[in-house]
């Protein structure tokens, strides 16, 4: 048994090229610190978020997965970020029935001028995350290295 | 200066009230507003900027404590959310409860009431002297 | 499988410090396809591109990981370099571990753990980039100039200078914007007017200028380089081709009540009017809110005394569309309304103004003809209180005003007492300021003027209460330095209220899709290097709507903006992003879901004759993508239930593969 205190989780965050991944940027020439057990994958729009990937991550055993885009109505593509808001809503709500707690995920909209809100946002996740404990429900043991 | 000897007394104070003095811009307007001026040694900007220098033990020998209406004009106009009023409130309290005893009794009300006296200045004179 | 190349940035001490950079390279030398791993001072420096392009040549990389600072900062400069030595550029991949890791991990074991997974996501995906071939898209030589204020007016002369059409959209009836009200400029006292309409005349009479006044932006399609522009002209009910400007329907129209908004609402116009002498272009407008003809349809006064027959009261808007290549916002400012602050009374007494109004009052051209005259009883007030910062520098959670400074109230104040006193050496002054803020050319200077040479009072502190007397403003207002309560009995109060974005620019900035910061100020692409430009390709900016700027500033940045649009539209052709999406026809069932969330209708679908068995051909129906149009955002991607669309740079296989390497297992 892994001792609960050791606990550090995986935690994948899908940023938006224009707004939330500069927003991470603004936050790092801030100085603005949130753990390192966040990863960021860096994306052109939320919308390019496939479900699967989040799923992926699950089952190679990340603990927590956040999508940050720009605001609605702000995105640079127009319109991607509301295709996200909806996928991403029918996803978790499958994942909840699926017995995944609902915390584990997080859709969360941070622009290229909220360095702060990325800092905050990613320590309030990973306090969320690593009380809640490690994923197994979705981890896929036949990929265990 | 006599921060150090105050530190306790400050945080205590900064506390209770919940006031950010660091957010003050020293623009001075809770002064401009203050209706109690006249009456006051310490005005509403020395209490934010002498709590921030920890001069608590200024603050609290001044019977500007007691001369403050409370009418919270200055917590409503001041641009920056710092909210003296509550500051001034709270060094009273720090005052009234290291001395132990509350200075208005409810029993004492009904002998001091007189037809002029407003509703507000009697909720306002229990804020003042009651722990 | 790739021969990749690992080159690891030190960044000076930035990411070295607590990054332990060698060990970072041993682990990563260990990855499948690392052929050479190395790390270096500075990569970005000539140097260290020097070591990648040797690399790339000697060891034949046919990949590249840089670890370094963020790839919107030199992602670029790497591509270029790999580019020089033949790697194609998207074969280059950077691990951010300046801003990601070194910036804000203050441990160097968990920076270090970090920055070796992130190093192993780009590894993973490098594995699977394809090279990459950027296509080319045609520049429209025209650009659009949104706003007509000083700001528009410069960046739209300095472009047609340049010899290419430019288009102002001026939403009211003439351009020249703010400074057209103002009456005399800081630190030089120059007369505003004199010094705008030349510029306005030489706007009008430019050939490569068309003024769209009246008009605004419907609707904004396409992408930097072919931007295609609705533009609502909306109706004035007079013909601007025939229409002199002769001004006798401005005179004989009945309808002679209506506020007139150039004069602040100080004084009244007629329904039918030309806001002001200078005005460009020199048309008259009809008010439809106070226009009798076309509220009742009795009255046809000025069609009767019009000589040429212009006015047209069956005038309908009207959509034009116009193309171009790149767009400026310059939709400028207001100043905040202070109605909100009771305790000032500005909705209650009429002689406390705002410092626009003030402007006005004292403008040869204005209500009161230059005689500096209260707006209650047009009595001379003697006794004139100023208040500093109404509205600015406020806290962030305090909703009545704005969190910034606004920059030009401390000058334009000292101004406005440096001319009262002039003029009128009877008058007192009082100046109630926080701070006095006077960054610029001759700004303190000008300043000192104000108080040594023409004794204005200046007192540090606020003024708390403005209430009315009998004629009198009777101002209760700190003064920190005496620590005293000043009352003061004054005849006219003046508020430096703080400047705010147009309400209009964020309808616009989300039409151009420029992103904008939580004060409604669009967002430059970058604070320091890039000042004038949006984020979004072909977008600039000019002027306040980027930020508080006073009028040398705003000319500056105006011509900064032209300046990069003139770059821009000086090319013939565009590179277009390479990372498109791509349909694979052979798994495409042909559903239009793709069709559907295409933001840019850079999807088509046509039918395709394909092999079937036996020697048989099948048509079938299959998208395609214009890779001139899409601009890769990938919504199409998702939307796919056949899995057959797949963005290039970004694929389905790349992501994944980065999800599993910075996941456990």
């Amino acid at each position: 048994m892994q001792d609960v205190k050791e606990f550090r989780p995986t935690i994948v965050a899908f940023c938006c090229n224009w707004c939330s991944y500069a927003g991470a940027d603004l936050a790092g020439s801030s100085r603005l610190g949130y753990p390192a057990d966040v990863k960021i994958i860096r994306v052109p729009c939320s919308c390019r978020v496939n479900p699967l990937f989040i799923l992926r991550a699950f089952q190679r055993g990340a603990d927590g997965v956040i999508m940050a885009g720009c605001h609605p109505g702000d995105c640079h593509y127009t319109s991607g970020n509301y295709f996200a808001r909806r996928r991403m809503t029918l996803l978790f709500s499958m994942l909840d029935y699926l017995g995944i707690e609902r915390e584990r995920t997080r859709v969360e909209w941070i622009s290229a001028a909220e360095g702060a809100k990325f800092a905050k946002t990613m320590n309030e996740f990973v306090a969320t995350v690593t009380a809640l404990g490690e994923n197994k429900r979705l981890e896929d043991l036949r990929c265990k290295k | 200066m006599s921060h150090n000897k105050n530190a306790a007394a400050v945080e205590e104070v900064l506390r209770s009230s919940g006031v950010d003095v660091r957010k003050c811009m020293r623009c001075g307007k809770c002064t401009a507003t203050c209706p109690a001026f006249d009456e006051m040694e310490y005005h509403p900007h020395q209490f934010v900027y002498m709590v921030e220098k920890g001069q608590i033990d200024k603050l609290a020998a001044s019977d500007s404590i007691y001369r403050c209406l409370s009418c919270f004009a200055c917590m409503e106009r001041c641009p920056r959310q710092v909210e003296p009023a509550k500051l001034i409130e709270a060094v009273r309290l720090h005052v009234i409860r290291a001395k132990g005893a509350n200075h208005l009794k409810p029993e004492q009300i009904p002998a001091m009431l007189d037809e002029d006296l407003p509703q507000q200045a009697i909720a306002s004179a229990f804020r003042k002297y009651s722990k | 499988m790739q021969r990749i190349g690992v080159f690891v940035c030190h960044c000076g001490t930035n990411i070295a410090a607590t990054v332990d950079v060698k060990a970072v390279v041993e682990a990563l030398s260990h990855e499948p396809g690392v052929v050479f791993a190395t790390d270096y001072q500075y990569m970005c420096s000539e140097s260290g591109q020097t070591l990648m392009r040797e690399a790339i040549r000697e060891h034949k990389l046919g990949g590249v990981v840089v670890c370094s600072c963020s790839p919107r900062m030199h992602e670029a400069t790497f591509r270029k370099a790999a580019a020089k030595e033949g790697l194609n550029p998207y074969m280059v991949e950077i691990a951010n571990i300046r801003e990601q890791v070194s910036w804000i991990h203050k441990d160097i074991k968990e920076g270090t753990e970090k920055a070796i997974i992130l190093g192993r996501a780009a590894i993973a995906k490098v594995h699977l980039n394809q090279p990459l071939q950027a296509g080319e898209s045609p520049v429209t030589k025209r650009a659009l100039v949104i706003g007509g204020g000083i700001a528009g007016i410069q960046t739209a002369l300095d472009i047609a200078e340049a010899g290419f059409e430019v288009d102002i959209v001026e939403k009211e009836p003439t351009i020249g914007g703010k400074m057209a009200q103002i009456d005399k400029t800081f630190p030089t006292l120059d007369c505003a007017a004199c010094i705008l309409t030349p510029k306005m005349v030489d706007v009008a009479q430019h050939e490569k200028i068309k003024i769209f006044s009246y008009s605004e932006i419907e609707s904004v399609k396409g992408f930097v380089g072919n931007f295609r522009v609705a533009i609502r002209r909306k109706a004035r009910y007079v013909d601007e081709d025939k229409c002199t400007g002769c001004g006798i329907c401005t005179e004989k129209c009945p309808q002679k009540k209506v506020p007139n908004e150039f004069n602040m609402g100080f004084d009244t116009r007629r329904a039918v009017y030309i806001p002001f002498a200078q005005a460009v272009p020199k048309v008259a407008t009809i008010d439809a809110n106070y226009c009798t003809m076309l509220k009742t349809g009795k009255c046809g006064v000025c069609a009767k005394f019009c000589g040429v027959g212009a006015i047209d009261y069956k005038q309908q808007d009207q959509i034009v569309e116009r193309e171009y290549g790149a767009i400026v916002a310059a939709t400028g400012f207001n100043p905040l309304k202070p109605t909100q602050y009771d305790e000032l009374g500005y909705a209650t007494c009429a002689d406390v103004v705002t410092s626009l109004e003030l402007e006005r009052l004292m403008n040869a051209a204005g209500p009161t003809a230059g005689t500096l005259l209260r707006p209650s009883d047009k009595k001379h007030p003697h006794t004139i209180v100023f208040v500093q910062c109404v509205g600015s520098r406020c806290d962030a959670e305090n909703e009545k005003g704005k969190p910034y400074c606004s920059k030009i109230c401390c000058m334009y104040t000292a101004k406005h007492a440096m001319l009262i006193r002039d003029k009128y050496p009877d008058t007192e002054v009082y100046v109630f300021y926080i701070d006095v803020r006077t960054p610029g050319k001759n700004f303190d200077e000008f300043y000192r003027r104000a108080v040594e040479q023409y004794g204005v009072h200046y007192i540090k502190g606020q003024v708390g209460k403005v209430v009315e007397e009998n004629g009198t403003l009777k101002v209760q207002a700190s003064d920190l330095l005496s620590g005293e309560q000043l009352h003061i009995d004054a005849d006219l109060v003046v508020l430096a209220t703080a400047v705010e974005p147009d309400k209009s620019a964020r309808g616009i900035a989300t039409m151009l899709t420029a992103s904008m910061d939580t004060n409604d100020f669009f967002t430059e692409a970058h604070a320091k290097l890039r000042p004038v430009e949006s984020p979004t390709a072909g977008i600039f900016l000019s002027g306040v709507c980027q930020g508080p700027k006073d009028i040398p500033e705003t000319v500056s940045q105006a011509s900064a903006a032209a300046a990069k649009v003139i770059g821009l539209l000086a090319k013939d052709k565009l590179t277009c992003n390479p990372c498109v999406a791509q349909s694979d026809e052979l798994l495409c069932n042909g559903c239009s879901s793709c069709e559907r969330v295409c933001p840019y209708g850079a999807i088509t679908y046509s039918d395709k004759e394909f092999r079937g068995p036996n020697r048989t051909t099948l048509i079938r129906r299959v998208a395609s993508v214009n890779p001139a149009v899409c601009q890769g955002c990938g919504a199409c991607t998702v939307a796919c239930p056949s899995g057959a669309m797949d963005l290039k740079g970004f694929s389905n296989r790349q992501i994944m593969a980065e999800v599993d390497a910075i996941c456990k297992m």
